[in-house]
């Protein structure tokens, strides 16, 4: 497939951030998880498509959206292979990987069906103890969610 | 330690369970200390636990607080689907202390962030119970004279038991060796051999009581239950294998003592309970005084 043809697929966009390499079928997650549904500017994004590295990929680009570090790292609970790339007058400014933060809010659920963020309307909130194989401490319950049991909010 | 909340064991530092363990000692030899007339301690049991309630409301009559509260959420709003910090914020527009209990893990963490007063955790579910854990402390050292180097046998049911868990965890910090007698069901969880291994202690597994008796400085004891096994047989198999009797304590060492966190069924039989080893009833005695201590270091008089 030649360059023009690529382009086609999702159209480039002037400003804004472009996150490209998500595993295929996680691109709605990660939508979910950056709140593009709320988002007021233009958002494209594709699935499924031809990846040289990873055989099928998802991208999202989101036009004069700029996401600090804290906030576009949550994706990569489920997008962990995802580049960031931003894109100043069609060019790129800077590219870089997502990187698992520290403590994750909000986003997913504990893995404890007795713990009480699951039956009082509380966010919720997990230190990372491990970042490799993906292992979430809950503040509450103090139990652990390991990456198999991993649900979003 | 002043207005500060007790969750979970990890919240104080070992020097503040040291200062709570030598606060209590001085309310053992003088319990009646009308340190909190001015207060008001709220005792909130959403569900019932009457050893643990009776514990804390004693500690808190004995420095001259008033105590409220409910001893279960049958008669109150809780049953009209209030919500946790609804219930919370209002109670601690009421009292100075909260102390709660509660079946789901992490109520009592969430509990401290709504409220606006020190929260005392008396148990959230599976979690934690920390007053549990310094009064075995206190009980170790009072019969021990120290915290440091004893060879500490856990027997029972060490999957399930928080207790367990907990002074496992506290004690890694004292240079503790760790004896671990358990049926294979019920084995001690890799989440606390993790503590063990991280303060670079040892631990030895055992499948028989007896084992351990001969070099042990303390013998924890834990109910098994049946509802633990999902093999009635299983049950039935280890039910009586891990029972302590008088005729077991032939060889034990002159300074070891038996502790249980109570209520215990048949696994200390009674014969136990008249030898100079028989330490569990001083020890939830010992649960006062270490709840005196640590209302009176919350409330800032001690
Ligand atoms: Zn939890």
């Amino acid at each position: 497939m030649d360059k023009e043809m690529r382009e086609l697929k999702v159209t480039a966009i002037e400003n804004g951030t472009v996150i490209d390499h998500i595993p295929a079928n996680n691109v709605f997650k990660v939508i979910r998880i950056l709140n593009l549904e709320n988002n007021q500017h233009q958002v494209l994004f594709g699935d499924n498509l031809d990846s040289h590295k990873y055989g099928k990929k998802g991208i999202i680009k989101v036009s004069n959206t700029f996401f600090v570090p804290d906030e576009i790292n949550k994706i990569a609970l489920v997008a962990p292979t995802a580049t960031l790339i931003v894109i100043k007058d069609f060019k790129v400014a800077d590219k870089s990987k997502v990187e698992v933060p520290n403590q994750i809010l909000k986003i997913v659920k504990c893995f404890n069906p007795g713990c009480i963020t699951n039956h009082e309307n509380i966010s919720t909130r997990f230190t990372v103890i491990d970042k490799n194989d993906l292992k979430l401490q809950c503040h509450y319950c103090e139990k652990i969610t390991a990456k198999n049991n991993i649900v979003f909010v | 330690m002043k207005d500060k909340s007790l969750i979970s064991i990890t919240d104080f530092s070992k020097e503040e369970y040291i200062q709570i363990l030598d606060i209590a000692a001085d309310f053992e030899n003088n319990p009646n200390q009308k340190l909190l007339l001015d207060h008001v301690v709220a005792t909130l049991f959403f569900e019932p636990s009457t050893r643990t309630r009776l514990s804390f409301e004693t500690a808190a009559n004995r420095l001259g607080a008033r105590v409220v509260g409910f001893s279960d959420t049958g008669s109150t709003s809780v049953q009209k689907g209030e919500s946790l910090k609804d219930t919370i914020i209002m109670v601690s527009g009421y009292a100075d202390i909260i102390v709660m209990r509660h079946p789901r893990e992490g109520a009592a963490r969430w509990a401290s962030e709504v409220s606006s007063v020190p929260v005392i955790n008396a148990g959230d579910g599976a979690n934690q119970h920390p007053t549990q854990c310094l009064l075995d402390m206190y009980t170790i050292r009072q019969t021990q004279g120290k915290l440091e180097n004893l060879n500490i046998a856990f027997v029972g049911d060490l999957k399930y038991g928080r207790t367990v868990h907990s002074l496992v965890q506290a004690m890694c910090n004292f240079n503790a060796t760790f004896h671990l007698v358990s049926p294979q069901e019920l084995k001690l969880p890799s989440s606390s051999k993790m503590y063990i291994k991280e303060a670079n202690l040892e631990y030895f597994q055992y499948t028989e009581l007896a084992d351990v008796i001969p070099f042990a400085d303390i013998i924890y004891m834990t109910r098994i239950q049946k509802e633990r096994f999902h093999d009635p047989i299983e049950y039935e198999k280890v039910k009586n294998s891990y029972v302590l009797d008088r005729g077991m304590l032939t060889n034990c060492k002159p300074n070891m003592k038996i502790l249980h966190p109570l209520p215990r069924i048949n696994e200390i039989s009674i014969d136990v309970d008249d030898t100079p080893q028989a330490y569990y009833f001083k020890q939830a005695e010992n649960g006062v005084y270490v709840r005196q201590a640590l209302l009176a270091a919350i409330a800032g008089v001690k």
